[in-house]
């Protein structure tokens, strides 16, 4: 046991191992514990205080936060819906839709706005849109979100899916359940944990999306994302810093539930 | 992000078989409609004439492309000499990408070592542990990478309490400002797929070194190293390429002497004093550079699958 765990141990790879997590969660840390803050300024700390998350709800600037929100909230769940729902049906045809000419080429499809960078993505939808005459407002940016977060949906649908032997739905057609029901019945339930957290990921990808966003939007209409970006463009003020906590938490909470649902068996 | 999902998986249960063009007709309705159809619509506008307000006049021209890779003087007369204020802005992204790519590795590779040297029960946890920060917006991580590495921020705070320096560090605005900032963004998509390697590696060939005399280093060099390379050039990848294409760290740490594709062919698309044929045109060069990266790796995984 001892020589076995010497000779895989690196002196120092536990340190840099330490150093990396460091690494990755300062930067958040110091903003939320700044976020309480009870100082106007950014630099100076003042004791704690839920001054800025006050200010965010009912200070100048709420009215302005309360639409980027509803916006963003709106599109990521109505986004996050459809392309969960386009995903489970691309992957029952990827996973249950035997071998055919068409599936490689609709593989590639549907990561492809995985494989192409953001801002090509952002700027061939501009584009787009201009170029067919689309006026560009809420509706640009919630057909954007919808097809860019197809993939994020489809991967874990579709390894779920991988993971759930064909015999289920054979043993429920054998009882005469049509295909349909034996999709309903068997194969949807079993799949729920792969689509919950497909849902979820889609979710979080439109919610946290600036790039694409902010070339579709137009003018006159902004997302939480696109409303930080524009404060952040003025000076790092505190208020900016408490919304940026708020949709860390956020991040952080639905990552959590969708790791757990991920890993929750329910073909026993 | 392409090597899970480009197989689909091996499973040929063929259950709805019947009904599976309806079911792949919503994808390929939304994505070829909305992802497929305007990428071809970009790459013909950057063959267009531009328009001085924005937009495009339906003409053919090559200017956008000739304005990239050439010089023909104030006029437009002169001898047509090698253009490098763009090239140069590619190249500079190419470097700044490639440093933070090395960056991450140094920190990524020991990272995904001693995950995959755990007890087996506590893997996962720590594989979460560095997928987190992934998820948070990356808007918000640069904006707290700025808050951190600002000249009155918390880092030259904490340097100068403990009397390591006397005065506080530069780093925002420079390029070193823009590489943290990037090697922050994508640090956990190099953990992760040297974790996977390193997981299936055999340790008893490690042992089997060791009983050879090798020291560790040699082993690591010339044994691990070797067997997990698909691995480490697939996280050198994920971390490279969307480096490359950037945009926020660039602008939000970089200001303005930094500049990046990203930034270069977000301003032709900005108000009224953008050149959108020569953005499209930056786009298809950024665009077809990721894609010859990709495809390379694409055919040298292939080559290391059909090995084992």
């Amino acid at each position: 046991m001892s020589a076995n765990t010497d000779v895989k141990t690196y002196t120092g790879f536990r340190f840099m191992t330490i150093l990396c997590l460091v690494i990755l969660y300062a930067p958040l840390a110091v903003v939320t514990v700044y976020s309480f803050n009870a100082s106007s300024s950014i630099t100076v700390w003042e004791g704690m205080s839920l001054r800025w998350y006050i200010d965010v709800f009912v200070g100048p600037e709420s009215a302005k936060f309360k639409q980027a929100a509803f916006n963003s909230f709106s599109i990521a769940i109505i986004a996050a819906s459809l392309a969960t729902a386009i995903a489970t049906a691309a992957a029952t045809a990827i996973v249950r839709g035997g071998r055919y000419k068409l599936r490689a080429p609709s593989l590639g499809l549907i990561t492809l706005p995985i494989m192409v960078p953001e801002i090509v993505l952002a700027v061939s939808t501009l584009i787009f849109f201009n170029s067919i005459g689309f006026t560009r407002g809420y509706l640009t940016i919630l057909v954007a979100h919808t097809a860019f977060c197809i993939p994020f949906a489809y991967l874990p649908i579709q390894a779920r899916m991988q993971g759930i032997e064909d015999t289920y739905e054979h043993a429920a057609m054998d009882l005469y359940a049509t295909k349909a029901k034996a999709f309903r019945r068997i194969l949807l339930p079993l799949m729920m944990p792969g689509i919950i957290s497909g849902f979820l990921l889609a979710f979080i990808v439109s919610l946290d999306d600036f790039i694409i966003t902010n070339f579709v939007k137009g003018a006159g209409i902004e997302t939480l994302p696109t409303a930080i970006f524009g404060s952040v463009k003025q000076g790092l003020k505190p208020n900016i810093m408490a919304i940026s906590t708020m949709l860390l938490g956020l991040s952080v909470v639905m990552v959590t539930i969708s790791h757990f649902v991920s890993k929750w068996d329910n073909t026993k | 992000m392409a090597g899970g999902a480009a197989s689909g998986g091996s499973v040929a249960a063929d259950t709805y078989a019947k009904a599976r063009h309806w079911l792949l007709a919503p994808s390929w309705l939304v994505l070829g409609f909305f992802v497929f159809a305007p990428v071809c619509v970009m790459l013909i506008y950057s063959f267009l004439t531009k328009e001085f307000r924005g937009g495009v006049i339906w003409e053919f021209s090559l200017a956008a492309y000739d304005q990239f890779f050439f010089d023909r003087g104030l006029f437009g007369d002169a001898e047509p000499t090698l253009q490098w204020t763009y090239i140069s802005v590619f190249w500079r992204s190419i470097w700044q990408a490639g440093l933070a790519t090395i960056l991450s590795l140094l920190i990524g590779f020991p990272t995904a070592y001693y995950i995959a040297t755990r007890p087996e029960g506590s893997r996962a946890f720590w594989v979460f542990l560095v997928t987190i920060p992934y998820w948070v917006n990356l808007l918000i991580r640069t904006v707290s990478m700025k808050f951190l590495l600002r000249d009155e921020g918390p880092l030259n705070e904490l340097l100068i309490n403990i009397g390591l320096i006397g005065d506080p560090l530069h780093i925002i605005n420079t390029n070193l400002a823009v590489q943290l900032g990037l090697f922050y963004s994508y640090l956990p998509f190099m953990v992760l797929p040297i974790y996977a390697s390193i997981e299936r590696y055999n340790f008893t060939m490690s042992e089997a070194a060791a009983d050879l005399y090798a020291t560790k280093w040699t082993t690591l060099r010339r044994i691990i190293l070797p067997a997990v390379k698909p691995g480490v050039i697939a996280g050198c990848i994920l971390v490279f390429v969307p480096s490359l294409g950037a945009f926020l760290a660039p602008d939000l740490l970089g200001g303005a002497k930094n500049f990046m594709i990203g930034s270069l062919i977000e301003e032709q698309f900005k108000g009224n004093a953008g050149n959108w044929p020569f953005g499209a045109a930056a786009s298809m060069v950024l665009l077809t550079m990721v894609m010859i990266i990709l495809l390379i790796f694409a055919r040298q995984q292939r080559r290391a699958e059909a090995q084992s």
